[in-house]
């Protein structure tokens, strides 16, 4: 019976939507056919680029930060695997949104207070954020995909006298890459919905664009359906690939 | 090659896996040119052996020195394991690279060869072990019987003086299992020392000089190959060879 309902009330609020009159609807702010809908509708656009920016960056950051984090945990001395796992289940822990803050208005005073001068801006610090609060999870897909290659590999390895570092680089990064890479890229679609919080320190991108056009349309409804179907194809395309590449990592495999 | 002192001496080893006493005071000696074949049943500690004189698995107590070097530290452990080949029931061979490949990267890698060297060296143990011909292929495509074939070839490409076995033809079809025993009784009678586990006690008469039998962890009865299947003194021996030897 529910769903009936909300499906009857989705309708009568489309219904209502397309006509006119009623004025709940305004699709003019982003009428691509009048000059004030179409200079709406750039200033939306124009923060698809850092926001795409901001994500490539914190994942780069969050790829190369997961390994570091991820190699030591899997150590067989207790000790060396000990911060790893620290850290992991300590950032796992921090919602987002207060780590943002603590990032943009706390670090620069600690980092002030042990003598170094930097101002974070909002872009370095919501960079910061996602990578570190991404990396424990790209941390722990690492581990699951090099735990996942079979120990003989290690073994095989270490007899034809490779140290740690070529056993890693030529016989268990190549094997685990191809289980590593499709859940790596899932992750990147999550640090893209997850920078819209980078709006709350005033980084300009599109979550910001669309508060800001808000405030002097007066338009929520309208711009934020705009807004939410920008990530769509953001996350449609970034999908299409993550797609691609499990597919072509699949062929690998059965070669 | 240095001759001074055996190929592999161990003295009171043990080894735990947490209470569990997996090797109980274990005293061998492995004189070079020596070929040892070690049998017993499954839990009897014999791939534990093994796997310790490579330290794939790390004593508790006891000493291990291997051609004249006592393994002690990272240091010591690297400049044995240079001098051990293995071979394992499961091959191991590197499924992401080419047969050359697998062959090719400890001699370029850990022994800094030049790629030219080691593909030479390479083709010649591929040769050796009757397989050159699938150099450029997977080891997927390959059947078990050529895999291990080829783990045994790259285990000879940094040319070691001792080459440990760890029931080779364990995982084999049976049709598969004489090829890669004959390659392995051909380096026996070159002359290579080696210590192999292993239930095939035909293959044991052809090559092995001396027999070896575990049961709880430690050693029970060794002797020449002879002695020890028609006349084995102790019952738990007598009656492991009767189990394999009935059919």
């Amino acid at each position: 019976m529910r769903p009936r309902i909300f499906l009857s009330f989705g309708a009568l609020v489309l219904l209502a939507g397309c006509s006119s009159g009623s004025g709940t609807w305004g699709w003019y702010v982003i009428d691509p056919s009048t000059p004030k809908g179409m200079s709406n509708i750039s200033f939306l656009l124009s923060g698809f680029g850092a926001t795409i920016l901001l994500s490539l960056i914190a994942a780069g950051l969050s790829m190369m930060l997961g390994l570091l984090v991820a190699l030591p945990g899997m150590s067989g001395n207790r000790w060396i695997r000990l911060p790893s796992r620290i850290y992991i289940e300590f950032i796992r822990a921090i919602p987002l949104l207060p780590m943002l803050f603590w990032v943009f208005y706390g670090l620069p005073v600690v980092l002030k207070s042990i003598g170094i001068n930097v101002s974070i801006d909002a872009f370095w610090g919501a960079v910061l954020t996602l990578a570190i609060s991404d990396s424990a999870f790209t941390a722990e897909i690492y581990r699951s995909g090099i735990q996942s290659i079979s120990k003989g590999q290690t073994e095989a390895a270490k007899t034809v006298g490779l140290n740690y570092r070529q056993t890693m680089r030529y016989v268990i990064l190549p094997q685990a890459i191809k289980r590593i890479l499709p859940p790596l890229a899932n992750q990147f679609i999550y640090i893209v919905k997850m920078s819209a919080f980078a709006s709350v320190i005033g980084m300009q991108e599109l979550t910001r664009r669309a508060n800001e056009l808000v405030v002097t349309e007066y338009r929520p409804l309208e711009i934020y359906t705009l807004l939410i179907f920008e990530y769509l194809v953001l996350v449609l395309i970034i999908s299409f690939f993550v797609r691609w590449l499990e597919r072509k990592m699949g062929a690998d495999e059965s070669k | 090659m240095s001759e001074k002192g055996p190929a592999i001496k161990i003295s009171a080893l043990n080894k735990w896996y947490g209470d569990y006493h997996a090797l109980k005071d274990i005293d061998l000696q492995v004189d070079h040119g020596e070929r040892i074949v070690v049998c017993g049943p499954s839990g009897s500690g014999k791939s534990t052996l093994i796997r310790c004189v490579n330290s794939l698995e790390q004593h508790n107590s006891g000493q291990i020195v291997v051609d004249g070097i006592l393994m002690k530290d990272e240091a010591s452990i690297n400049e044995i394991r240079s001098e051990v080949g293995m071979v394992f029931q499961q091959f191991n061979l590197f499924p992401h690279l080419t047969i050359l490949q697998n062959l090719t990267l400890g001699p370029m890698k850990a022994r800094n060869m030049s790629k030219a060297d080691a593909e030479e060296r390479a083709m010649r143990y591929l040769e050796r072990v009757r397989i050159p011909d699938q150099a450029q292929k997977k080891p997927s495509e390959l059947s078990g019987g050529q895999q291990q074939r080829v783990a045994i070839a790259r285990s000879l490409c940094m040319e070691p003086k001792i080459m440990l076995f760890d029931e080779p033809t364990s995982a084999l079809d049976p049709e598969m299992i004489s090829e890669v025993l004959d390659v392995i009784v051909d380096l026996a009678e070159e002359g290579m020392t080696m210590i192999c586990v292993t239930h095939e006690m035909g293959f044991a008469r052809r090559a092995a000089d001396r027999m070896i039998f575990m049961d709880h962890g430690e050693i029970i009865e060794t002797g020449p190959p002879d002695a020890f299947f028609n006349a084995p003194k102790s019952q738990r021996c007598q009656l492991f060879l009767s189990q394999i030897l009935q059919h």
